[in-house]
């Protein structure tokens, strides 16, 4: 019976310690009318078979083991150390649950504390907790935040409209119940004109760092726009672009959120991720999800433990600003083991490779007929290139030459027809780049 | 603070100038970088990688996991995580496969989870099953949100009560303030079932209008099934309200009795509980959503679908023009789409053309992409081990295992509605004749007989309570010598209340300081400590 170990001795043993004949006699609270419904499912089948299944159908996808991958739009294919994997398969990890007993939690609970240490060090916040589902989720949660400590006074939410549009779409989903307006994420305004939009009904305004379209927009005069309306500054950054740029802290914003997985996590075609969220000092007590502390022990060893426990939502209740519960615990470890290991220079000289190695494919394209690259801003591994072709098309013809090219961009964005989001990573060698705009090279 | 850590911390082992990992030099000439944008500190450890794997081992051996032992956390179900679905969330297939991949380069991963859905549905009885919710949280707010969409659209938008036994977990409450909705919380009768006085007050009263549903835990969170549940849920049908199932307790129920089938109209599932997939030290979780007919259209997408059914003859997969949400154009390039003999569900070339489709009034996405994949696929294994005929078995075991130490312990501890349980029960964590020993000191004390505590102080309206939670993966030998470790903690607490009170005395730290932790908010450690912020 796969996983259950019991036999057929035992069970009788048991039953008769329960004073019962059969297991099926203790379902007699369960409406006889619907009890013990069959089941159309397929038949039962042994690891060997089910190791076989699984290969055949993971084999029928397109994946970066088999494939050069040039597309990023918020998951990203980044090198992941083995360490990382051999210390997330520990089952004294992956297989304990939350750490509500802190005494025999100090792994998951110490883990998480560096957790949070190093985010703070990348994002310039001072706390952050650990964690969100994953970056949409974390801009959600980053809106109540604001309208909380706004006091709920405050019912306009701006986003850029270049902000993840999943993220976006997901914010809309989050506060559907609730009576704010959220403005922005609609229409092709820069900076200026979201500086434009704050008023003294503003809550916040949300900015992506780099943009959805991989560029670094000029932020030099925003969180001064935006602390002068009362509001808050919420960035969306993408943590290894924090590797090399400066951080969200020294730009000023109040609140940084963002997808994790760059940070260690496999594609994975999705999830699970991590969504990270970190916050300035005075905001700290309105986070939302768990954090972990330091203190003592009752002999006065230094330890950790779950705290600011009253927010949550098994104490408050109808009370809480959030339901958050399950967070990402096992990324946030894949991401402290991650940035553990690539370190203060580590981590720069990744950002550095996928800064170079976006600015070469970049140039390269550029200097094809028919393509342009818009570089009006600076970009860090993502840059926008105009085809001469239907990108479906010029996608076809990139996977029949062993390449995943570019996300589409007319999906989301109508005046973006045609153009493609390419990324390019560490994981890009020369070659691979050099393949892709000579195939680029010949579809005009 | 000065005093010892167990293992210093990641930032107190480092020596400048070190690194874990050996990068390649760039392959690319380089380009100038923009100095001004550039960033001056980067306050990581430098550390090698010897040194990571150690530090990290450190702290893996001091927690409690399954694979050490019972973890009898009541409405946790901390069951065993078969090893062989971690290798298959490894696969390259899997691992490396970019959320954004077109149609016809996801085909694999498509089917699967058209496969969970289905399953899923069919386990539960329920139309259809949207996976994209991260955890059952998230499921339970899909699901209220969906309830409040349906009575927009059919113009009651004024129902915007939801009705919650004062027994749930806090989830549940939190929730409904998040879809900006009321909650309107019901007592529990004396046998710890919802008072259907209260209820039909409620469903009868003044309110009656603004009923928009109620939400539930089955079997309740006492882990006793409410003999009353058909006519709660006609109550509240009666009302005009939807019936929202937590499907927290779902081990309890699998091949016993189908929630769509009593009349449930949503639930979530926690694929993290009853389909094995690993707790992660608090995440992560998947929480899909189950809904009937009248709530298929509402579902959070994107949603697995059939785009194009299948053909009885092998054939290149067609090109799919204009696709609304995707790109998913067809390459000839799909050479490991012929899937062998044997591959059992798997029809490779013989397959439909699956893709993403958003239900006609969803809700909306409620994450990036489209779910915890990773989970989707273990669950998927999961379930393909136990099969038709093996299912029921997790629910009947798990069930044979929460009573046979409910029997035994209830020679030594009160339990408080003595009558056959689900997957879990409730007993006292307290004693008349020790009345200083609370449920805290009877779980800080089982750490020190090596095994995890129950969950304590939940639910609610028991006071004292221990919710145990055995699952179907323990073998007797384990949970009887669980039993002994509780007999002998009961007999400590008369002869030796200080032993508890003072437990653990064996774990690697003893209680800790909460209130300092609060007070004193050290959430970061000193050396990363934001510089430059303004």
């Amino acid at each position: 019976m796969s996983y259950i170990p019991h036999t057929e001795i035992e069970t009788r043993q048991m039953l008769a310690e329960i004073g019962v004949d059969s297991i099926d006699e203790l379902f007699e609270a369960v409406p006889a009318t619907h009890r013990f419904p069959q089941l159309e499912l397929p038949p039962p089948m042994s690891e060997m078979e089910v190791a076989a299944e699984m290969l055949a159908i993971s084999e029928a996808n397109d994946h970066a083991q088999d494939f050069a991958i040039f597309r990023g739009a918020g998951a990203y294919h980044h090198f992941i150390p083995s360490v990382v994997n051999h210390i997330l398969l520990r089952g004294e990890f992956y297989t304990a649950y939350t750490p509500y007993q802190p005494e025999i939690s100090q792994g998951t609970l110490q883990a998480t504390y560096e957790y949070q240490s190093m985010m703070c060090a990348l994002t310039g916040m001072d706390a952050a907790n650990a964690s969100h589902y994953d970056g949409a989720t974390s801009l959600a949660e980053a809106v109540t935040v604001a309208l909380e400590a706004t006091r709920n006074k405050r019912k306009k939410v701006i986003l850029s409209h270049a902000i993840h549009p999943h993220y976006r779409e997901v914010v809309r989903t989050y506060h559907q119940g609730r009576d704010i307006r959220i403005i922005g994420d609609r229409g092709r305004g820069e900076i200026v004109d979201l500086m434009e939009m704050l008023d003294e009904n503003t809550a916040m305004l949300a900015v992506q760092y780099p943009n959805f379209f991989g560029q670094i927009d000029d932020l030099a005069a925003l969180a001064d726009a935006v602390h002068e309306a009362g509001a808050l500054l919420v960035m969306v950054a993408n943590p290894m672009a924090l590797s090399i740029f400066k951080s969200p802290g020294e730009l000023g914003a109040d609140i940084v959120v963002g997808e994790g997985q760059p940070m260690g996590v496999p594609l994975g075609f999705g999830g699970p991720y991590l969504g990270y969220f970190a916050i300035r000092q005075k905001y700290v007590r309105r986070i939302a999800g768990r954090i972990i502390g330091e203190t003592l022990d009752a002999d006065g060893k230094r330890a950790f433990v779950m705290t600011l426990r009253p927010r949550e939502q098994d104490i408050k209740r109808e009370r809480a600003t959030s339901n958050i519960c399950t967070n990402q615990g096992l990324m946030t470890l894949s991401a402290s083991v991650y940035m553990a290991l690539m370190g203060k220079n580590g981590l720069r000289k990744v950002g550095e490779l996928n800064y170079h190695k976006a600015h070469y494919a970049a140039n390269e394209i550029s200097r094809l007929d028919g393509y342009s690259v818009d570089m009006s801003k600076p970009f860090f591994n993502e840059f926008v290139v105009a085809c001469p072709r239907p990108i479906a098309e010029i996608n076809d013809a990139l996977l029949a030459e062993g390449i995943i090219g570019g996300y589409d961009l007319g999906q989301h964005y109508f005046h973006l027809t045609d153009r493609m989001l390419l990324c390019v990573t560490e994981m890009n060698a020369k070659e691979e780049i050099d393949r892709l705009v000579e195939i680029l090279g010949g579809l005009r | 603070m000065t005093a010892e850590l167990l293992q210093p911390l990641i930032y107190e082992i480092g020596s400048p100038g070190r690194m874990g990992v050996n990068l390649p030099e760039c392959d690319v000439p380089k380009v100038e970088l923009p100095a001004a944008l550039m960033r001056e500190e980067l306050a990581l450890p430098e550390v090698g990688e010897v040194q990571v794997v150690r530090h990290f081992v450190k702290l893996s051996k001091l927690n409690y996991s399954i694979d050490q032992g019972l973890y009898p956390l009541g409405s946790c179900t901390m069951k065993y995580n078969p090893k062989i679905n971690e290798d298959a969330a490894r696969l390259p297939g899997f691992a490396q496969l970019h959320p954004l991949t077109d149609e016809s380069g996801s085909q694999g991963a498509l089917f699967l989870m058209h496969e969970l859905q289905k399953w899923l549905g069919e386990i539960s009885g329920f139309e259809a099953v949207s996976l994209t919710p991260a955890a059952g949280a998230q499921g339970e707010f899909a699901g209220i949100l969906m309830i409040r969409q349906y009575h927009i659209n059919r113009g009651e938008g004024q129902r915007d009560l939801i009705l919650v036994p004062n027994s749930a977990h806090g989830t549940n409450p939190a929730t409904v303030t998040m879809a900006g909705m009321d909650v309107l919380e019901l007592p529990a009768d004396d046998q710890g079932n919802v008072d259907m006085d209260a209820l039909r007050a409620a469903c009868e009263g003044a309110l009656r209008d603004r009923i928009a549903g109620m939400m539930i835990t089955v079997p309740s969170t006492l882990g006793l099934f409410e003999p009353t549940i058909l006519e709660v849920i006609a109550a509240v049908h009666e009302a005009g309200g939807l019936m929202y199932m937590d499907g927290a307790n779902m081990n309890a129920l699998m091949a016993v009795v189908k929630p769509g089938a009593l009349g449930f109209d949503v639930m979530h599932y926690n694929l993290h509980k009853t389909f094995s997939t690993p707790h992660g030290g608090g995440g992560p979780g998947s929480g899909a959503v189950g809904v009937n007919a009248k709530l298929a259209p509402y579902l959070p997408g994107p949603v697995v679908g059939i785009i194009e059914p299948a053909t009885p003859h092998p054939k290149p997969l067609p090109h799919k023009e204009g696709g609304a949400s995707n790109t998913s154009m067809q390459s000839e390039h799909s050479p490991s789409l012929s899937v062998g003999e044997g591959a059992g569900g798997w029809r490779g070339e013989e397959a439909p053309l699956y893709g993403f489709v958003m239900p006609e009034k969803s809700i909306g996405r409620m994450k990036a992409f489209h779910g915890n994949f990773g989970m989707h696929l273990r669950a998927y294994a999961y379930i393909r081990v136990y099969g038709d005929s093996g299912i029921r078995d997790v629910t009947r075991y798990a069930v044979l295992n929460a009573n046979y130490l409910r029997a035994r312990l209830m020679q030594t501890y009160t339990v408080p509605y003595p009558r056959y349980c689900g997957h879990e029960f409730v007993l006292e964590g307290h004693f008349a004749d020790a009345e200083d020993v609370h449920a805290l000191d009877i779980s800080k004390r089982l750490m020190d007989y090596g095994f995890h505590p129950p969950t304590n102080y939940f639910p609610l309206i028991v006071p004292e309570a221990l919710l145990i939670e055995p699952t179907e993966t323990e073998v007797k030998a384990d949970l009887d010598e669980f039993v002994e470790a509780m007999e002998r903690i009961a007999a400590e607490a008369r002869e030796d209340p200080e032993l508890l009170r003072g437990a653990p005395h064996t774990a690697p730290v003893r209680r800790l300081d909460e209130v300092r932790a609060a007070r004193e908010l050290v959430l970061c450690c000193a050396p990363a400590r934001a510089a430059g912020g303004r």
